[in-house]
Parts: C-alpha cells; sequence; structure tokens
C-alpha cells in the first residue's frame, strides 16, 4: 500500500475515476503539462491525454460556466481553481446556475461537477493566495461543501464528490497538501459524504474542525490530555450538508463545544455549528460554546500570517475557556 | 487622456494611418445578411429551403401563433394571471429563424424571450406560461431535454453553451450548441470568455445576439462603441455575421451556414441578428419613459411579419383567407394553452426540497417538516 500525501491522493482519486470512468474530465489553468501548480494534476494529461485534462483559458467564470454546461451534457468536469482568492468569478454561476439547475429544471437537467480549489494560509504565499471562504459556498443552495483533512480521506472523499450526481465544492488545505504521509489503497472505494469524522475520542469537551485546523487542534488535544482533560475531535468534512447528529451525540457526552476554524469569525461555518448545537443540544452544554477563529480582518500577508491562523495555544486556551466557572 | 481616444470614431487619428506607422497585419470585414427587404422585396438569391413555399409557410404560421402567444401573455399579466413576463413582440423572425435552422440534437440555451425558437423545438406554451407563472415545472419543459433552460443572469448561458459544444466535440458527437443573448449581454465578460473558450477550442458553437437596440432602457450607443457586434467576434478569433434580425429567411439561412460549419467543426460563429424591441422590456417596464415614439413606429416599419406575409402573398403562396383561418387557428390553440395554464394545480410544497439534490440531506429533512406543517400560513399572492 503506498503511502501518500494529501494531494498526491487528490492525484490518485482523480486518476483512478478517470480510469473508470470516461466522463470525468479535468479542466482548469495550468492542470495540464504542468500538472497544476500545486502538482494536483501531475501526469493526468500524459495518462489520459489533452481532451480529457485540460489546459483552459484564464477566466475562472469561465472554467466553472463552461463546466456547468459539460455536466448538463452528461460529462463528470472536475474543474480546478488555482487559488480560493481566485475564485469569486465563480460565484454567480455556482449560486445562480450550479446549485439551482437540477431544482429549476424539477430534475431534468443536472449539474454533476467538482469544483476542486486549494484554501487557506501557512504556505507564505503572496496577497490573494491564503483565504478560506468555505461559508460563502456553503450558504449556497444546492452546493456541498467538502473538506478532507488526511490523505485517506482526500481520496475517499474527492471519489464520493466525482460520483455524487451534484454540484460539489472541494476545499483542499494547501498548508497540510504535504505535511503528512499516509497509507492510501488505490481501491476506488469513496468514503459518505454528508458526515463527520470522528479524529479522536474524548470525554470532556468536544473540538470541531475541518481542514488544515485539525492538525493544530490534534496538537491541542495531545497537550490537553497531559492535563487531564479528554478532548473528542471531530473533522466536520463536509462542511454542508452539515452532520449535527455526530457533534450533538458528542456534545450529549461531553457537555463542551469549542469550534477552530481558520476563517473569519462572523457567519463562519463555526456560527453554524454553534447555531446547531444550541438549538438542540443547549441543555447538555456545561460552559457557553466557544469559537477559535481566524480574526475579521483581512488575511495578512504572511510574516503576520501565523498571527492570524489559530495556534494550539489558542485552541487550548479557548478549551480552558469552557471550564472556567 | 491620449489623443486616439479623443479622436472621433471610428478608425484612428491620420498620424496611425500613416504607412511608416502602421502596417496593416490583418483586416477583417463584418458580411450583412439580408434576404427580404422591409417591404417584401428580394434582395437576394433565395436559399434552397426557401424555395418551398410549405417550408416558409411553416415559419410564417409559427410567427404568428408566437405574436397571438405574445399578445395574450402581456393581457393575462395585466389581468393578474401570469407573473412579470418578457414580451418577444418583434423579434419573431429571429427566434423561428434560430429555431428551424438548428437541429433538434443541438442543444439550445435561450436567455427569456426566445419563444419562436423553444416552440420550434417542441416546447408548449402552456409550459412558457407556467414558467413566468411562477412554477419551476415550466422549465421541465416538452422538447429536446438536453436544452437548457431560460437563463435570466445575463450572458451566463454563452459559457454553458461552449460547455455543451465541448461535451459533443469530446464524445464526437454531430452536435452544435446555440446560445442566444441580446445587445446588453454582449458587454458581460461571460461573452467574451465563452467566445474565446469557443474559438481558440474550436467548438461547434453558435452565439447569437439578437441585437434589439435596447437594454431595458440604455440603448445601444451607451452599450457600445463598436460599430457591430458581430465584429466582437473578431478579437475571438472567429467568424463574426450580421443578419437582417427581422427577415426570418436570412435568419434561418445565416444560422444554417452557421451550424453546418461548425458541425462540420470549423469552429464557432457570432451571428448578430439586428431587430427592434417594440414591446416594454418586460411587463414590469414602461419603455415610454425613455424611448421616443417616433423611434418605436419606425421600427414597426420594418418588423418582420409585414414582409414575409407580402412575400408568400405576392408569390401567390397564401391569401387573405389563408390569414383569417390561421389567426383564428392561432388564438385557438392559445386559448388551450392557457386553459391548460390555468388548470394546472400548484405543487405540493415538498417539491421546493424535491429537486435540490438528488436525495434530500438528512440536514434539510426537518426544514420540509416545518414547511408541511406550515402550509398555507403565509401570505397569499
Amino acid at each position: 500500500m503506498p503511502r501518500i500525501t494529501l494531494i498526491e491522493a487528490v492525484t490518485m482519486a482523480l486518476a483512478w475515476e478517470m480510469e473508470h470512468d470516461d466522463r470525468v474530465v479535468v479542466l482548469g489553468e495550468d492542470v495540464g503539462v504542468n500538472g497544476g501548480v500545486f502538482r494536483a494534476t501531475a501526469g493526468l494529461q500524459q495518462r489520459f491525454g489533452a481532451d480529457r485534462v485540460m489546459d483552459t483559458p484564464l477566466a475562472e467564470s469561465m472554467i466553472a460556466g463552461m463546466s456547468i454546461g459539460m455536466a448538463a451534457q452528461g460529462l463528470r468536469p472536475v474543474p480546478e481553481i488555482q487559488f480560493m482568492g481566485f475564485i469569486y468569478p465563480t460565484v454567480d454561476m455556482m449560486v445562480n446556475h450550479a446549485g439551482r439547475l437540477r431544482n429549476r429544471t424539477r430534475g431534468r437537467m443536472n449539474v454533476p461537477m467538482v469544483l476542486r480549489a486549494p484554501f487557506g494560509g501557512g504556505i507564505h504565499a503572496p496577497e490573494h493566495h491564503s483565504e478560506s471562504t468555505e461559508a460563502m459556498f456553503a450558504h449556497m443552495p444546492g452546493i456541498r461543501v467538502v473538506v478532507p483533512s488526511s490523505p485517506r480521506r482526500a481520496y475517499g472523499l474527492l471519489l464520493a464528490a466525482i460520483r455524487d450526481p451534484d454540484p460539489v465544492v472541494f476545499l483542499e488545505p494547501k498548508r497540510i497538501y504535504r505535511l503528512q504521509k499516509q497509507e492510501v489503497e488505490d481501491n476506488g472505494e469513496a468514503l459518505p459524504l454528508d458526515t463527520c469524522y470522528i479524529l479522536r475520542e474524548g470525554t470532556d469537551v468536544t473540538i470541531v474542525t475541518w481542514g488544515a485546523m485539525t492538525f493544530e487542534t490534534m496538537k491541542a488535544a495531545e497537550e490537553l490530555d497531559k492535563e487531564g482533560i479528554s478532548a473528542e475531535v471531530i473533522d466536520l468534512a463536509t462542511i454542508k450538508p452539515m452532520d449535527l447528529d455526530t457533534i450533538l451525540e458528542s456534545v450529549e457526552k461531553t457537555g463542551r463545544l469549542v469550534i477552530v476554524h481558520e476563517a473569519a469569525r462572523t457567519c463562519g461555518v463555526g456560527a453554524e455549528v454553534a447555531a446547531g448545537v444550541a438549538e438542540k443540544g443547549i441543555w447538555d452544554l456545561k460552559a457557553p460554546i466557544v469559537r477559535v477563529t481566524g480574526y475579521d480582518t483581512v488575511m495578512p500577508l504572511f510574516r503576520l500570517e501565523y498571527e492570524y491562523l489559530p495556534s494550539v495555544a489558542r485552541i487550548i486556551d479557548g478549551v480552558k475557556k469552557t471550564f472556567e466557572d | 487622456m491620449p489623443r486616439y481616444l479623443r479622436s472621433p470614431r471610428p478608425g484612428p487619428p491620420p498620424e496611425y494611418q500613416e504607412e511608416r506607422l502602421v502596417k496593416t497585419i490583418a483586416e477583417f470585414r463584418i458580411p450583412y445578411h439580408q434576404v427580404l427587404d422591409p417591404q417584401g422585396k428580394l434582395v437576394a438569391e433565395l436559399p434552397e429551403f426557401a424555395k418551398d413555399p410549405e417550408e416558409l409557410l411553416r415559419m410564417y404560421r409559427l410567427m404568428v401563433l408566437t405574436r397571438t402567444f405574445d399578445t395574450k401573455a402581456i393581457n393575462l399579466q395585466r389581468t393578474g394571471k401570469l407573473g412579470t413576463y418578457a414580451s418577444c413582440l418583434g423579434h419573431e423572425a429571429a427566434h423561428v429563424g434560430i429555431g428551424a435552422a438548428m437541429r433538434l440534437e443541438d442543444c439550445f440555451a435561450p436567455m427569456y424571450r426566445e419563444y419562436g425558437a423553444q416552440f420550434w423545438r417542441g416546447v408548449k406554451m402552456e409550459e412558457v406560461l407556467l414558467y413566468w407563472g411562477g412554477d419551476e415545472r415550466g422549465s421541465n419543459f416538452s422538447g429536446p431535454q438536453h436544452d437548457f433552460p431560460w437563463c435570466v443572469p445575463i450572458a451566463t448561458q454563452c459559457l454553458h453553451a461552449a460547455g455543451a459544444a465541448m461535451a459533443y466535440k469530446l464524445r464526437g458527437e454531430a452536435r452544435c450548441a446555440v446560445s442566444v443573448i441580446g445587445d446588453g449581454g454582449t458587454s458581460q465578460g461571460d461573452f467574451y470568455e465563452a467566445l474565446n473558450l469557443a474559438a481558440v477550442r474550436e467548438l461547434p458553437a453558435v452565439f447569437v445576439v439578437v441585437n434589439n437596440k435596447w437594454a431595458i432602457s440604455v440603448p445601444l450607443a451607451l452599450q457600445t462603441a463598436s460599430k457591430t457586434l458581430a465584429q466582437k467576434a473578431i478579437a475571438a478569433g472567429m467568424p463574426g455575421v450580421q443578419v437582417d434580425g427581422n427577415d426570418v429567411i436570412a435568419v434561418r439561412q445565416t444560422m444554417e451556414q452557421a451550424l453546418a460549419s461548425a458541425r462540420a467543426g470549423h469552429g464557432p460563429t457570432l451571428v448578430e441578428a439586428v431587430t427592434y424591441r417594440l414591446s416594454d422590456h418586460t411587463t414590469a417596464d414602461d419603455a415610454s419613459r425613455y424611448r421616443d415614439k417616433a423611434e418605436v413606429e419606425d421600427g414597426w416599419k420594418i418588423e418582420p411579419m409585414i414582409r414575409i406575409r407580402k412575400y408568400l402573398m405576392d408569390t401567390g403562396a397564401w391569401t387573405e383567407a389563408d390569414e383569417e383561418a390561421l389567426k383564428a387557428d392561432c388564438t385557438a390553440k392559445v386559448d388551450a394553452a392557457v386553459a391548460a395554464y390555468l388548470d394546472t394545480p400548484v405543487q405540493p410544497v415538498e417539491s421546493i426540497f424535491d429537486h435540490m439534490f438528488a436525495e434530500l440531506p438528512e440536514a434539510m429533512v426537518e426544514q420540509r417538516e416545518t414547511a408541511r406543517r406550515f402550509l398555507n400560513s403565509g401570505g397569499h399572492h
């Protein structure tokens, strides 16, 4: 079984699905000969040809729009947006068309596309290359938002996303693209969408997070363990639709909830998690919910980016707040 | 400001035309096509299809049906039986010409008033009414199931057509995609992005701009400094042609040529069909606020019905009696469609959840229960 990184798992999933479903087409800027600026599509054009791994003109609305057209006519396009900072021209296409076409045609047409983009900070990238705006897409009816946080989940969730008959925004935490290697069997087995993954069981506090922040969160959980606090860590994985049941079950057990995300706080996905638990599980809570998030500032340039990203210390501090009287 | 920006259009100032500064490395032309002039006089050779009077009558009959439908739809809106409706008055030749040139296996990506083309392709009148009557089932229409529904966000459908054409090309299918936008749509980035993509990939697509001179209240002169909209094709690297959009024969012929070229693998074409919006933008608009009466009167002099009817009568293919019979027939068909529309019950409330995803996510089940529980508890229209 190969030990591979998260980004290699993305490539492996794309290759598996292209091999087994000739409707799958990869497209985007520099995805072909160059294999993607992060190498997510490395080798795919050589293997599957320039018709199925297409370098497109440099226009993001076009990439999303043509993907919708292709998807509606029976293909399974997997467009790549080079960085999340450049994803905004796709918003019109995603909210007005991708998320609506099935509904507006009463199921006559559907849009099985996966819009992939690397997201998040922490790689010393230039301006506009470090944002996390998953909440924006999560707010769009008809769109699934999926964030993998390990090689295995990247492989299984991407396969599931491509096989899903509806549009998925698949956001890849680029900070952990190569952070960790895992054994991933290239067996074409998808993981379920619309479900959380419990990364670590615990009894005293539930920490919900996703993407790259799972790493800081797991470290924080280990530190807390030394202090006698047992944290359960949940990877949200599918941001929308959200698997609130798993979170509620955990909170019922622990009585405390901390949410950790990289994105700005206001109207972030953390607010949705908190509201869901407040609505359905508030009587299980022994303490107010705490959010540890990015600030409502512009993502700073890289000299200060780690001041913006929640640190292990901030997460520990957030957890300890739930133990204050 | 650079001097060339201040120079009167068209063309650069004289010093730029001097040989020593500029040599011509590329030249372009925009052809214009018209077969029948506004008075119904033949000004070009008849294309093959138009030599068959029955084929011309097929188009003419649908143009009359479309106008009858349009008049009725506006009346329905005025009497509170239809929501906001986008009229196609004056566009009948452009729309029917497009529809008649296409094959059913081709893909149509319209904006929101191309009823003539859609009726040709099998969309039913009651389905158009359902859509503007506030019911999604209108977009689950009859006719080719691969046709895109009406597209309200301007010019986005150009990219959907390009994507559809890409799908056909990748699969090696001899199919084309046709999108329609208005003159205002040519100001959108998506329009240029679609043209650029289609040309660079030689996609089997035809991009139609139905230039009716107005984008709601904004006249063409404020939309573009270009002499034609067809020339927008040039920068993308594809042919652009202008056609008299009130001449159904010329529109169909131009479209057939563009489609044949696309089908043969020669790539896309931009077709500008010049017409005039005789109606308000929609029933929610009052064009008298921004448009001169005289201009509209001029529009009526060149509108599409007169010339084809005159031509058919001059050639003996059509009589006043035929005309009367057709009008009665169209009225009956439209009345039947209106009855079918008005008799269609409202969808169950669950329907707003039924088609969000292939399967309703667990997270939305409770919302659906709420909608059921509070059925009819809200305000009514």
